[in-house]
């Protein structure tokens, strides 16, 4: 009874630090840090602590094939976790970045995507008059009616074809979108088949080199330039509105995105477009359009992440404690010396927690550092909304590297726990008997 | 074999450590059930799909549709036994999180796709009826329809011309299911009549978004291929015709390389597993040194030794792995009906069991040949001794 009492507030112990662990911030655990720290200079029990954990971490080199168990186990738990939600924050930053507060998407009403909307001429022209929207030098309001439509081209990596988004502007989306910026080349024509087309989509696709010739429709586009934004544009294929509208054979547009003098504007302009009998259509904040996209497929990635690193760490954490008991077993009869000579239980248990817990910091930095060394930057795509490839990045940020240290120090806390407190209630005579 | 209970006992010789053991090996084989039946899932397009059916697409891109003038002369070319055509509607149930597998079918649909199981009354029912829908079961579930009920669907593309927007009403005539309980993932869709959706949709464009054929013979695939796409060949509309595999799989293949995802979690949840159990392994053979010379001084031959190392090395691992892969494939059906048929995880397949077998056999004799040669190298002397 007595010991299962005990087992259970152990659990409860558990469940409750790894619970804090989690909820608090970050300045709480330093400041926790911090009086761990105070403890070991300053007191009695403190600096009994400090003592056996030295000898605990300088005898370390003695039983490198166990300790490099908990370094290398808790290493892939944090190297995997870090990969796949950088993988998942990646995506959403590209999204994210590819919209604003200050240029706002009309889609045809109900639309969840531009390939699924679809504006008429007439739409557009309405559109341009609202009000709300910036206005250039010469007065022209700054919107872009645009066509996309998804092309099949040949894929770097798989030599199959994939799709692209091929997408047509209109003459104001260079003042509507400043960051597109042309890096090689020149910009196309309007009236020309000509496009420039991506950085991310040169990287994922065949034969988008600048002078180029590609078949879209069956008709032949040459590829003029090469353009970065830093956003999911990037994956596109750029040209004018009207040639590609043509080359489709399709009457109308898909989208306007327009410039709002303010981002207070948007509620004029929505209002404006809800008064008009003649307009069904839905305005979004191009933020809230590319953040909405990016969503489900984040959330999925971030949850299988988590749930893959979960079953990891269950698995590194009883090869922590597997190591833990042995390298208790094996102090036994030192462990139970230092009790002999007036050590007390607090500080033993202590020690073995913070040996564990180094070795897991360790695994942890081991794990992100190598996450991030392959995966930062690293360039794949996946399917969009709208049904085309979307390149992005690997995003391994300062908070994800953190996140992943916390995950690892959590293992090594749980790992340690159990074998410190069967170090710390060894009974010091039979230890002493033993051999 | 009639060592096993020498090396069962050596194995729970220490109960915690091999217990602790075990549970790691569970957790990595777990994973490995788990991830291999997400890669199996995405590949499951291509191995379900039928072997004699041949997919017609537009050559330029996924978006085009083919002219409906293209299927007589299809329907004639020598090779294909029978075809039907469909057209993707996508669209919502009442919340834009619903989104459906919407798909407006043609004649001989059931014919040229034998995976799906519908009761003859309701395929009647459905001839019958222009606005009629087939619902898959899971599909009905998930959303608590029965035959009778009518369900509005928000189109993602098409405007109706009754409604002048994309907002669509169905009747719901029938229930269909999967053939083949792998393929549950079908029974998501709701399939109603082409010809309903071509009159009544404001494009007017009478086109098709695919045309399916069967072929006569599996084998002469490529030829009729080539003889299908010769007939719009340089048209505003050339096609495209591939297997339905090779169709299946370009999508897998679009939305992520998730087998080498797997590949990658899975090489560094087995590196991390080798170091692991292999720790185990030589700590267990250490301790038990003056035990395996007792065995050696009592008539053990060093080649019965070295087996007996390895046999124990190879049975924990197998243990604990075949415990792992059995919780994958008990929890697999749960997170199934969890989700409401909202995914759909297959059960731990044969060819996974398989892989997981041989994975397990590799690194118990990976992490025992070390252990185990000690073992036989042991000089019975030295050994009592202590040296």
């Amino acid at each position: 009874m007595k010991s299962f009492l005990r087992g259970l507030a152990t659990l409860a112990l558990m469940l409750l630090s790894l619970l804090a662990w989690i909820m608090l911030p970050g300045w709480l655990l330093g400041a926790l840090f911090v009086v761990l720290l105070l403890w070991m200079a300053f007191t009695r029990g403190g600096r009994q602590a400090a003592a056996v954990t030295w000898i605990g971490v300088s005898t370390l080199a003695q039983r490198l094939g166990a300790s490099s168990v908990i370094v290398v186990g808790i290493a892939g738990v944090v190297g995997v976790l870090v990969a796949l939600l950088a993988m998942g924050d990646g995506l959403q930053k590209t999204l994210r970045s590819t919209g604003d507060t200050e240029t706002v998407i009309v889609l045809r009403g109900g639309a969840t995507a531009e390939l699924s909307s679809g504006l008429s001429r007439e739409d557009a022209t309405l559109i341009a008059q609202m009000p709300g929207i910036l206005r250039d030098a010469e007065g022209k309001p700054i919107v872009s009616p645009e066509l996309v439509v998804v092309a099949n081209l040949p894929k770097k990596s798989t030599g199959t074809d994939a799709n692209v988004e091929v997408r047509g502007i209109g003459p104001q989306a260079w003042a509507l979108r400043p960051n597109v910026k042309i890096v090689e080349g020149s910009a196309f024509t309007p009236g020309l088949r000509e496009m420039v087309v991506g950085r991310g989509a040169r990287a994922q696709f065949e034969g988008l080199e600048p002078g180029a010739t590609i078949n879209l429709n069956n008709q032949q586009w040459s590829v003029v330039g090469v353009f970065e934004s830093g956003d999911a544009h990037e994956s596109e294929l750029l040209g004018d509105v009207d040639t590609v509208s043509s080359a489709y054979r399709r009457g109308g547009y898909q989208s306007a995105t327009v410039r709002l003098t303010a981002p207070e504007a948007l509620d004029t302009f929505k209002a404006a477009l809800a008064a008009d009998p003649r307009l069904k259509v839905d305005a979004k904040t191009t933020l809230d359009y590319y953040t909405a996209q990016s969503e489900q497929l984040t959330k999925t990635i971030r949850i299988v992440g988590i749930a893959i690193a979960a079953i990891m760490a269950i698995g590194a954490m009883f090869g922590a404690l597997n190591t833990m008991y042995a390298a208790v077993a094996t102090r036994a009869r030192e462990i139970a010396t230092l009790r002999a000579i007036g050590f007390r239980s607090p500080p033993v248990l202590v020690s073995v927690m913070l040996e564990t817990m180094l070795l897991a910091l360790l695994g942890g930095l081991l794990g992100a550092g190598i996450a991030w060394a392959i995966f930062d930057n690293y360039t794949v795509s996946t399917l969009g909304a709208n049904f085309s490839q979307v390149v992005f990045r690997f995003n391994v940020s300062p908070a994800l590297l953190w996140t992943g240290v916390k995950w690892a120090l959590a293992i090594g806390f749980i790992g340690g726990l159990l074998p410190a407190l069967r170090a710390a209630r060894l009974p010091v005579t039979t230890a002493l008997r033993e051999s | 074999m009639k060592y096993l209970h020498l090396i069962w006992a050596a194995l729970f010789r220490r109960k915690t450590r091999t217990v602790l053991t075990l549970l790691s090996v569970l957790a990595a084989f777990l994973l490995f059930g788990l991830l291999d039946g997400v890669r199996v899932a995405f590949n499951a397009g291509g191995e379900a799909a039928g072997v004699d059916r041949m997919i017609v697409s537009s050559r330029f891109s996924i978006i085009q549709g083919l002219p409906q003038s293209l299927i007589p002369r299809i329907q004639a070319t020598p090779g294909v036994k029978n075809l039907t055509w469909a057209n993707w509607f996508g669209g919502y149930y009442t919340d834009p999180k619903n989104q459906g597998f919407n798909i407006a079918i043609g004649p001989n649909f059931f014919d040229v796709y034998s995976d799906y199981v519908v009761a003859p009354e309701h395929r009647q029912a459905f001839e019958s009826t222009r606005t009629g829908a087939l619902v898959g079961r899971t599909l009905a579930n998930r959303f608590g329809w029965k035959v009778g009920d009518k369900v509005p669907v928000t189109g993602a593309i098409y405007p109706n011309k009754a409604t002048g927007d994309t907002s669509w009403t169905f009747d719901v005539v029938g229930l269909y299911e999967a053939r083949d309980p792998k393929q549950r993932g079908i029974e998501q869709q709701l399939l109603f009549r082409w010809d309903y959706f071509d009159e009544a949709n404001a494009y007017d464009a009478h086109e098709v978004g695919w045309i399916t054929i069967q072929v006569s013979d599996p084998n002469q695939s490529s030829e009729i291929a080539r003889a299908v796409d010769a007939i719009s060949a340089n048209s505003d509309h050339e096609t495209k015709t591939q297997t339905e595999q090779a169709f299946n799989l370009s999508f897998a293949k679009q939305l992520g390389d998730i087998g080498l995802i797997v590949s990658a979690i899975m090489g560094a949840v087995f590196f991390t597993l080798l170091l692991l159990t292999g720790n185990t392994m030589a700590q267990a053979v250490r301790e038990r040194i003056p035990e395996l010379a007792t065995l050696k001084t009592i008539g053990f031959s060093d080649r019965t030794v070295l087996g007996l190392v390895f046999g124990e090395a190879v049975l924990l691992i197998v243990l604990g792995g075949v415990l792992g892969l059995g919780i994958a494939a008990a929890l697999m059906p749960i997170v199934s009906a969890a989700s409401g048929g909202a995914v759909q995880l297959p059960a731990v397949g044969a060819t996974t069991w398989a892989i997981g077998l041989a994975v397990m056999v590799l690194i118990g004799v990976l992490v025992g040949a070390l252990p185990a040669l000690r073992a036989m190298r042991l000089k019975i002397v030295d050994a009592l001794a202590g040296r």
